[in-house]
């Protein structure tokens, strides 16, 4: 702009290009019908975000209604975004923003392929069992660890068992839910 | 059983469990019943069973196009003028992906629309079947909702859900494909009132906080404007009254958007002219230097907003909008209302006034604003050199409002300079009379949607204000006006160019004409006598007027060759990138206008 630009009285900067971005848990509750998932899936993407996880299931078999819950990532504002364009949707009953909620617990289940023999062996079992990771197959020289636990604890759990011989991981994406006696 | 027998019955109350009809005349009893009074409509093999039906029926009327795209444009301007949603009806395949430019084109510009498409037969889908294609797949981003309609006994439910939500909240286009066996399967009818529909499109109750939060902002504000969009022509006639009562009784001047053209009216003194990109220079200048701007149904599209970090840096923002989404989209506001555009507007009005009773406002609070408005006006941004040998296009579109002023008259456009001119120089004192394609700028959505138009309104006078590029474009619904009696007018102001984009290409790219000359132009005059219309042309400002009065007073479709001047640009003109405060006035320009950033932009 020419000039010196008016300062503003808005209480809101003018321009919101320098938000950080961050994380974000949404939990969306939808009307189980045909092509549901992928409205609420090609919303997000047409967008440009990312989903870096995604889980699906019907949870209300007399309602038909299932819980989708998505992980992006975005800047508050379009996150915000997300949230309000997924609200329009039809068969969109409710969006929850998990990651606002104090109150939520997160979950996700990983299965764990460790394959070696010897002294990695030895400690991919130890280290497992202070995870509470359990060896769900199990043969001379490779194991199957189911472990579950919030993001953060599965993603601790893979880093260790990198270097003892970790050849193939497969996650669930998160869960959440609501503690105490209130549901959403 | 006939149609009639199954009707009887219901209207006398009784359930009638025992009565089964076939899918397409289950769908035609629902259309009845939503009070539809005309479809547009394409053939096809996957839709033979509904025009079987509709054959036998005189209910509803089929208005025949002559391109898919033709009948969606149609039926927005139906929808546009009348305020009810448009019915379109076409096949599968190409029926459906020719439908789909309009589809985009009323989602953008939040148009209610039903269009019922036919697919294969439910064992057929996704096998590759002739005239297959993934309708439900490539509508979903073009339309507010769609259906494929599983079975007959869930169709009439979906019809009427389907006219609820296109109708509810912010409108738009909503879809059913319905496959061909469906059609023939039997089902029983379900009315409207027994539907059980989602309560899937809720508006939130008026919060009294917040309105006399506004009313707090308006009474302190000295410098205030109105912005308003085509939210206020959705939300009706009675939610434009109570914007011209609010603005009458605050004194806050009003500008509108290209979509929101007649919400206020052109003659007031309150108003500002259209604003953004080719818009006023006190309706920019107004939005740029406001203490507040009051948003209502308008979404800060960046065709209004330019550069979006200079945009109205001094003001406090309220958006007003039934849309959550569009509110804190592209620009903050320090108050956001979610609620319908009218139902809002007047809780304000009657807000304000008992404010003012109790505590009565300054009248000479905003003489300051006036008075600088004023200066802005004095600019007069809109004016353009006259010329005694060639018709200048604004002057064309001046001639003819003066012609038809005090007439009953809708005018469409298409997309280009033309439409701009036409926003500048055709003035508007109401709603739902103007009728453009704003938000996706489709080339020949005039000519269809004045078809629309003149089916709803058969004793208007309909003009479609065109180019002479994008008339071709959708031209040979020309016939269909033919057909069906519709007189409209298509006046074309034929500068030979593809003349938006010859602009840009003056202003931006070193006025290298690379492919905006309009080679090879038909006579337009013989084209509209192969279609059976009238051809008239215009080509010295001298027979303009006598020229204009016979097409007003011709009977039949009109193809009006207006020759004028080539090489006219548009002012004033808000550069892309640029603030509203940098707006360029007009005269000679030197091409480098626009930065490097803005001609990123388009
Ligand atoms: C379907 C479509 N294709 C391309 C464009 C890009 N475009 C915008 S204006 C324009 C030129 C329009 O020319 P004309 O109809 O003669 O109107 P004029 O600008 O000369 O008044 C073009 C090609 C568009 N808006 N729509």
């Amino acid at each position: 702009m020419t000039g010196n630009a008016a300062k503003s009285l808005s209480v809101y900067p003018v321009t919101s290009a320098e938000e950080a971005t961050g994380e974000s848990i949404l939990a969306v509750i939808v009307d189980n019908e045909p092509g549901v998932l992928a409205r609420v899936v090609s919303l997000i993407s047409a967008r440009g975000y990312n989903i870096e996880s995604l889980t699906v299931a019907e949870t209300d078999v007399e309602k038909h209604r299932s819980r989708i819950t998505i992980v992006t990532r975005g800047t508050p504002s379009k996150i915000e975004q997300i949230k309000a364009q997924l609200g329009r949707l039809v068969p969109v009953r409710r969006v929850i923003d998990v990651t606002k909620e104090t109150d939520a617990i997160e979950r996700e289940l990983a299965l764990v392929k460790i394959t070696g023999r010897g002294e990695t062996r030895v400690e991919a079992m130890r280290l497992a069992e202070i995870f509470r990771a359990r060896a769900i197959d199990t043969t001379h020289n490779s194991f199957v660890f189911e472990v579950t636990g919030a993001r953060e604890k599965i993603n601790a759990f893979i880093d260790l068992m990198r270097p003892l011989g970790l050849t193939e991981i497969s996650r669930t994406g998160v869960l959440s839910i609501r503690r105490g006696p209130e549901s959403d | 059983m006939t149609a009639q027998r199954a009707n009887k019955e219901e209207a006398a109350g009784t359930p009638a469990p025992a009565i089964t009809k076939a899918g397409a005349e289950l769908l035609l009893d629902a259309l009845e019943e939503q009070g539809v009074e005309v479809i547009f409509g394409y053939p096809g093999g996957a839709v033979l069973p509904i025009y079987d039906a509709i054959f036998a029926r005189d209910k509803i009327r089929h208005v025949l196009v002559r391109h898919e795209q033709g009948a969606v444009h149609a039926a927005e301007g139906y929808a546009r003028s009348t305020g009810k949603p448009g019915v379109v009806l076409v096949t599968s395949g190409p029926g459906a992906t020719n439908a789909v430019t309009g589809l985009a084109d009323a989602l953008l510009d939040s148009i209610p629309l039903v269009c019922i498409t036919g697919q294969v037969a439910r064992k057929l889908i996704g096998t590759d079947a002739f005239q297959e294609c993934d309708t439900i797949g490539i509508t979903r981003a073009c339309t507010k909702h769609n259906y494929l309609v599983p079975s007959a006994e869930k169709l009439s439910t979906i019809v009427h859900e389907a006219f609820h939500v296109a109708t509810h909240g912010r409108p738009g286009p909503v879809l059913l494909d319905i496959p061909k066996d469906v059609q023939f399967e039997e089902a029983p009818y379900v009315s409207r009132d027994q539907a059980v529909m989602r309560d899937c499109i809720t508006t939130p109750a008026i919060n009294d906080r917040q309105i006399s939060q506004a009313v707090d902002l308006i009474r302190r504000a000295r410098r205030p404007v109105f912005y308003t969009g085509g939210g206020m022509i959705n939300a009706g006639k009675a939610a434009c009254d109570a914007l011209r009562a609010l603005a009458r009784e605050t004194g806050v001047p009003v500008t509108s958007t290209l979509m929101g053209l007649g919400a206020f009216p052109a003659s007031d003194p309150l108003w500002l002219g259209m604003l953004g990109m080719h818009g006023s220079f006190e309706a920019n200048s107004a939005m740029h230097d406001c203490d507040l701007m009051i948003a209502i149904g308008a979404r800060f599209d960046d065709r209004v907003t330019g550069r979006l970090d200079a945009f109205s840096p001094g003001s406090r923002k309220i958006h007003i909008d039934i849309d959550p989404s569009s509110i804190n989209k592209n620009v903050q506001v320090d108050l956001s209302i979610v609620g319908d555009a009218g139902a809002v507007t007047a809780a304000i009005l009657s807000e304000w006034r008992a404010s003012v009773k109790e505590n009565p406002v300054d009248s000479g609070r905003l003489a300051l604003w006036r008075a600088q408005i004023d200066q802005w006006r004095a600019k007069k941004s809109f004016s353009f050199e006259t010329s005694k040998e060639v018709i200048k296009p604004q002057h064309a579109i001046q001639r003819l409002f003066e012609l038809t002023r005090g007439r009953d008259v809708y005018i469409t456009t298409e997309v280009g300079q033309h439409q701009m001119w036409a926003a500048q120089h055709f003035h508007f004192d109401d709603p739902n009379r103007w009728l453009t394609s704003g938000g996706l700028g489709t080339m020949g959505y005039g000519l269809p949607a004045a078809v629309g138009v003149q089916v709803a309104h058969p004793n208007a006078l309909v003009i479609d204000i065109a180019g002479d590029a994008s008339v071709q474009m959708t031209m040979q619904e020309m016939s269909t006006a033919v057909q069906h009696d519709l007189p409209i007018k298509i006046f074309i102001l034929n500068n030979a160019y593809l003349g938006m984009v010859r602009q840009w290409q003056e202003l931006l790219h070193g006025g290298r004409y690379s492919h905006s000359y309009s080679e090879s132009l038909p006579d337009f005059v013989k084209l509209a006598e192969a279609y059976g219309g009238v051809g008239m042309r215009a080509t010295t400002p001298a027979e303009l007027d006598e020229k204009i009065k016979a097409m007003i007073d011709c009977p039949k479709p009109v193809l009006f060759d207006c020759v004028v001047t080539q090489e006219e640009n548009v002012f004033p003109m808000i550069p892309s990138g640029a603030a509203h405060n940098e707006m360029l006035l007009g005269g000679k320009v030197t091409g480098d206008e626009i930065g490097a950033e803005g001609r990123k932009l388009v």
